[in-house]
């Protein structure tokens, strides 16, 4: 085949698009946005390295803080988000053999997310509304720095994406939950508490002749348990936006609550720990859960140690409900208590829950050797590293004596937030969108094996690379969040900045290779009604 | 004594020499299950062995920075503690107010900064000229936001801002206005 053809065609005109299922198409939009929204991160984040390294003339200051803000949103809530909730609507039914609950909801979800992202996106955009993702009171009082206007699009655009998490929520746990047409009554109540993990608690003290079989696989236990994550998360974040709305219209109308109503310390608990429900619950737990998917379905053998596994989810949930007081280790006023219990002791039960996993997954791996090294497996490997790196990270700067020295420096956004979110997360994502690409596009071909391979390391050193240097930069005491016009960092950020550019080349290669691998046609023909009347998550003859 | 330069130092080498151990790892790992194997499950011993050794290093991790980290008793119980000296700042409009134009500390004493913020939420650190960060904390308003330190050498330092609180936030910088010297 030509180029031309390849292009517009797809790699041998394998892909065909009026082949798929409404399910297959669900999630093959959601791929699409989340790849999108991972390269407008990407380009942020390059525009913010080169920042760094000398402050860009065409960008004021308070554009490069709405970039800042925005950053964050858009590579969690338009990207991650997207590629994690269109994969588990896919994977759950494919679990359980059944439909999902609704393919509807799972479209409106789709659509809330982009064009929520979309939204908030814009309002830094164009009106340069930047409080950060922190959103702390009383900033986004500060009439004086922000329009009120613009926090009120930012704030319409989060609340979307919660409304479109909260649908995911639903889905989930009505697929898990319901009896499809035509099937024999299923123990709903009995399906949920096994993948809440209630019926194993109850286990433990129950005799071993009275104990009840686990009636979801581990796998389907890890969604559902992170999904109570995201629900308790939407609730904090929809109750928060709308606090800062009202700010926003008491502003407008005249009245000025900027130093009343809500005490500042009070709000950053809240805030922060709804915030944890992500970064240290749903994300852990989902990980967790998306490893030993990928290393059953890489082994096609049982996981290790099983019930352990699935104890250790249920642990991560509780644990993610206490850990958010480490985000307060800097506050005075902040109760001694809660920063040991909270801050760092219940903090140090990650290293152990996440090292399980780590743990477990690299033994199920061992056992089934030998492997071919797969694109799956060498992503999976590159997730498992990310974690690896990053969370010990997290927990020396969850210490009261060493967060003195590292809030707010460039070492907790690098070693420990990019290294977790761009080597641990997204390349374990890539392993998923590896080893479901085949399933969820009927057999297409990818297009180079030569520019996955260029993916794979290209992420990998970009990824670690730039957390290495942003940490060298932090010991050394730059500070996040803020620009440093004499270029007193230089070395690192010019060396977090190639390796930034080693990160949009990976991601170059891989979006490339996926469009040549679908075709011209086959990405249009994604967003297009499927032509398949059916709730099948794959066409019955493929 | 230990100063936050050191610890700083020596988390770089701890964590780099973990960081480089668990590369190699993965790496051989990598190789190894390309390799043929004999289909065997790993001990149930060398698991529970390595949680043991996780719990235990998690625990062990915040004790020993306890009891080595000079400031981080001190920092818990400085209620107990009486201050040297006694700086009160005041933060508004994204400026800091001080109580005198230099703050003027001698080598051993221990100075007790209390930072009160009239409107947005700010950070507080001291800075060497390294730009290296000496220390610092969170200013939330309503609240009252006190470090204490021990200077224990001479050194020159600068006040800036350690939180985002808008565009304004990022030139909240006092150039060189806290002095340690000998008595």
């Amino acid at each position: 085949m030509s180029f031309a053809d390849t292009f517009m065609n797809g790699e041998k005109g394998l892909f065909k698009s009026s082949s798929l299922t409404p399910m297959q198409k669900l999630v093959l939009r959601f791929v699409v946005i989340g790849l999108i929204y991972y390269g407008l991160a990407v380009i942020e984040g390059m525009i913010m390295r080169i920042y760094q390294i000398e402050p860009i003339a065409a960008i004021p200051d308070f554009q490069y803080f709405a970039i800042l803000t925005a950053h964050p949103l858009v590579g969690i809530f338009g990207s991650t988000y997207s590629l994690v909730f269109g994969a588990f609507l896919f994977v759950v039914p494919y679990l359980m053999k059944k439909p999902l609950w609704s393919i509807k909801l799972g479209n409106w979800t789709f659509l809330l997310i982009a064009i929520g992202t979309l939204v908030f996106w814009l309002a830094g955009f164009i009106t340069h509304y930047a409080p950060l993702y922190t959103l702390y009171w009383p900033l986004p009082a500060d009439f004086t720095q922000f329009d009120p206007l613009g926090g009120t699009f930012f704030v319409v655009g989060i609340a979307l994406v919660m409304l479109g998490s909260v649908f995911f929520v639903i889905n989930i746990f009505k697929t898990i939950a319901y009896t499809p047409e035509g099937w024999e009554k299923q123990p709903s109540g009995a399906l949920l508490a096994s993948a809440i993990g209630y019926s194993g608690l109850r286990n433990l003290f129950r005799r071993s002749k009275k104990q009840k079989e686990h009636l979801v696989s581990l796998p389907v236990a890890a969604v559902a348990r992170g999904s109570v994550d995201v629900a308790l998360n939407a609730g904090i974040i929809l109750f928060t936006g709308v606090l800062i709305l009202v700010y926003m219209v008491g502003h407008l109308m005249g009245f000025n609550l900027k130093e009343t109503t809500v005490d500042a310390l009070l709000y950053k608990n809240w805030f922060w720990w709804g915030l944890d429900l992500i970064a240290d619950g749903l994300v852990l737990i989902f990980v967790a859960g998306t490893w030993y998917l990928l290393a059953m379905m890489i082994t096609g053998k049982k996981l290790y140690m099983q019930n352990i596994a699935r104890a250790a989810l249920l642990v991560e949930l509780i644990v993610s409900w206490t850990v958010w007081s480490h985000h307060l280790l800097s506050d005075q006023a902040q109760p001694g208590i809660l920063k040991i219990i909270s801050g760092e002791m219940v903090t140090a039960f990650e290293l152990i829950t996440q090292g399980l996993a780590f743990f477990i997954t690299l033994a199920t791996l061992w056992s089934a050797r030998p492997l071919k090294m797969t694109n799956e497996l060498k992503f999976l490997l590159g997730g498992l590293l990310g974690f690896a790196l990053a969370v010990p990270a997290g927990i020396m700067q969850a210490d009261i004596g060493l967060n003195r020295i590292l809030h707010n420096t460039q070492w907790i956004v690098g070693p420990h937030v990019h290294v977790a979110i761009l080597v641990g997360l997204t390349m374990t994502l890539y392993s998923v969108v590896y080893i479901l690409f085949p399933i969820v596009t009927n057999g297409a071909k990818l297009y180079s094996q030569k520019l996955a391979n260029f993916h794979f390391w290209a992420h990998l050193i970009g990824g670690i690379g730039m957390g290495a240097f942003m940490g060298m930069a932090g010991l050394e005491g730059m500070l996040r969040r803020t620009i440093y016009l004499n270029g007193e960092f230089n070395l690192y950020m010019i060396l977090a900045g190639i390796c930034g550019g080693l990160l949009l080349l990976a991601f170059l290669a891989f979006f490339y290779n996926i469009v040549m691998s679908v075709g011209l046609k086959g990405v249009i023909g994604i967003f297009t009604p499927s032509k398949l009347n059916t709730k099948d998550l794959v066409p019955q003859t493929a | 004594m230990v100063d936050s330069q050191m610890v700083l130092n020596g988390q770089t080498f701890a964590y780099t020499c973990y960081a480089i151990v668990i590369i190699l790892l993965m790496a051989w790992f990598g190789y190894q299950i390309t390799r043929k194997g004999k289909g065997k499950t790993v001990s149930h011993k060398f698991f529970y062995t390595f949680v043991v050794f996780l719990t235990v290093l998690g625990v062990s991790l915040h004790i020993v920075t306890y009891n080595t980290i000079p400031w981080a008793p001190m920092d818990l119980n400085r209620a107990d503690i009486t201050a040297d000296k006694v700086f009160d700042i005041t933060v508004q409009n994204h400026e800091f107010q001080l109580p005198s134009e230099k703050l003027l500390i001698n080598v051993g004493d221990k100075a007790l900064f209390d930072v009160t913020s009239n409107d947005l939420t700010y950070g507080f650190g001291l800075f060497r000229s390294d730009n290296s960060m000496l220390f610092q904390m969170q200013v939330v308003p309503g609240h009252r936001n006190d470090i204490l330190w021990l200077f224990d050498k001479p050194g020159v330092y600068t006040i800036r801002s350690t939180e985002y609180s808008g565009p304004k936030g990022a030139q909240m910088i006092l150039k060189d206005v806290v002095v340690v010297s000998e008595r």
